[in-house]
């Protein structure tokens, strides 16, 4: 067992496990921070999908070793209001269904705008391709996508 | 205080000192042995083995997407690209997903370490990427001939010279995977040590090509 100690959602965050253990289970289980989920716990699905560094990480495969001494974002700290455009546009597309994978979708899909405010189809499409969906919300995901990228710019979609 | 700040210099001069002695052997050691053609041409054929291997091919591909599995097949069904420094775009970067080292189990995502500014390794940090876009270094497709001499082109091989080739493929974190595959995935047909061997024979006496 050691100790790592990281920024969790803008607050430093110390936590006594072993070094190979996936950030995943520690969110849920050592921090009960239960927002993040588990898919496929081999990097393919993106349900499991923070922020390291601002990166789009996978924790099911990310040891939290690897986060010692890092800013680390989760579902819960978007915003601590729901006030992120990605949360104010998911809510007002409806974009979930039954809603496992959408913390996931949401944070590859906030990742994507603090690259590109405003994505294309194409780009939306291949950014948010390591996020899957069995209930099939892709369309309704790229418009709340459009969406947040309109509320973040003033701007209106962009197609290709 | 005094101390730490002559260990830091000496460690600096060091550094200067390597870089010197690389600058100063780079592509001399093809001056300091006798020239043998078909020696050399032999040694490149035992590592054109490697370089053909799945293992190095899948990172070396001729398109913009990685590739992987033994057969080299585009990496599923993710979008993957390139990106201008080679490690992914948006919210697919090849380290989203890639450890400093290889996941247990079947088909679990395969990881290195990275590199830090002194050589040494960072166990924590992961190393993952392909060629960048401007340096593309392609091995998918070439013929032994065409990866020859691209090896050797500066303009091409992201201007290394030979000490920096034989260093690259003796030491790189992601060269050295290559043997440390994994569960599930092949090894090149000749040992890591045998490679580098065969790399050096090939530059050290003429870095010659086949027709």
């Amino acid at each position: 067992m050691e100790k790592f100690t990281f920024i969790l959602n803008g607050k430093s965050t110390t936590v006594e496990t072993d070094a190979d253990k996936p950030l995943l289970w520690v969110l849920r289980e050592d921090l009960s921070l239960t927002g993040t989920k588990y898919g496929c716990g081999m990097a393919v699905c993106g349900c499991c999908t923070v922020h390291l560094e601002g990166d789009a990480i996978r924790s099911c495969v990310t040891p939290v070793s690897r986060v010692e001494g890092k800013k680390v974002t989760t579902i819960e700290g978007l915003s601590n209001d729901l006030s992120h455009p990605i949360q104010r546009a998911w809510m007002q597309i409806q974009a979930p269904q039954c809603g496992y994978c959408q913390p996931g979708q949401m944070m590859s899909a906030a990742c994507l705008l603090a690259q590109k405010p405003q994505p294309s189809d194409s780009d939306i499409a291949q950014a948010m391709s390591g996020n899957l969906c069995r209930c099939g919300t892709y369309q309704r995901v790229r418009n709340a996508i459009h969406l947040a990228s309109s509320m973040l710019t003033g701007k209106g979609a962009t197609d290709e | 205080m005094k101390l730490s700040i002559l260990l830091i210099a000496g460690c600096l001069l060091s550094v200067a000192a390597l870089s010197a002695t690389q600058d100063s052997t780079a592509n001399s050691s093809k001056a300091s042995k006798p020239r043998d053609d078909s020696a050399s041409k032999a040694a490149f054929a035992e590592a054109y083995k490697v370089f053909m291997h799945p293992r190095c091919v899948n990172c070396h591909p001729a398109g913009d997407a990685p590739l992987r599995g033994e057969d080299s097949r585009p990496h599923t069904g993710l979008r993957l690209r390139r990106g201008a420094d080679g490690q992914g775009v948006f919210t697919l970067k090849c380290t989203n997903c890639h450890q400093a080292k290889n996941q247990e189990g079947l088909h679990m995502p395969p990881g290195a370490p990275n590199v830090l500014g002194d050589g040494s390794l960072d166990p924590r940090t992961p190393r993952w990427h392909l060629p960048s876009e401007k340096t593309r270094m392609i091995f998918q497709g070439r013929t032994p001939s065409q990866l020859c001499r691209q090896l050797q082109d500066p303009d091409q091989n992201g201007g290394l010279k030979t000490q920096q080739l034989i260093h690259h493929v003796t030491t790189d974190p992601l060269v050295l995977w290559g043997w440390n595959p994994g569960e599930g995935r092949s090894k090149p047909p000749i040992t890591h040590d045998e490679f580098v061997a065969s790399v050096k024979e090939w530059l050290e006496k003429g870095g010659s090509c086949p027709k």
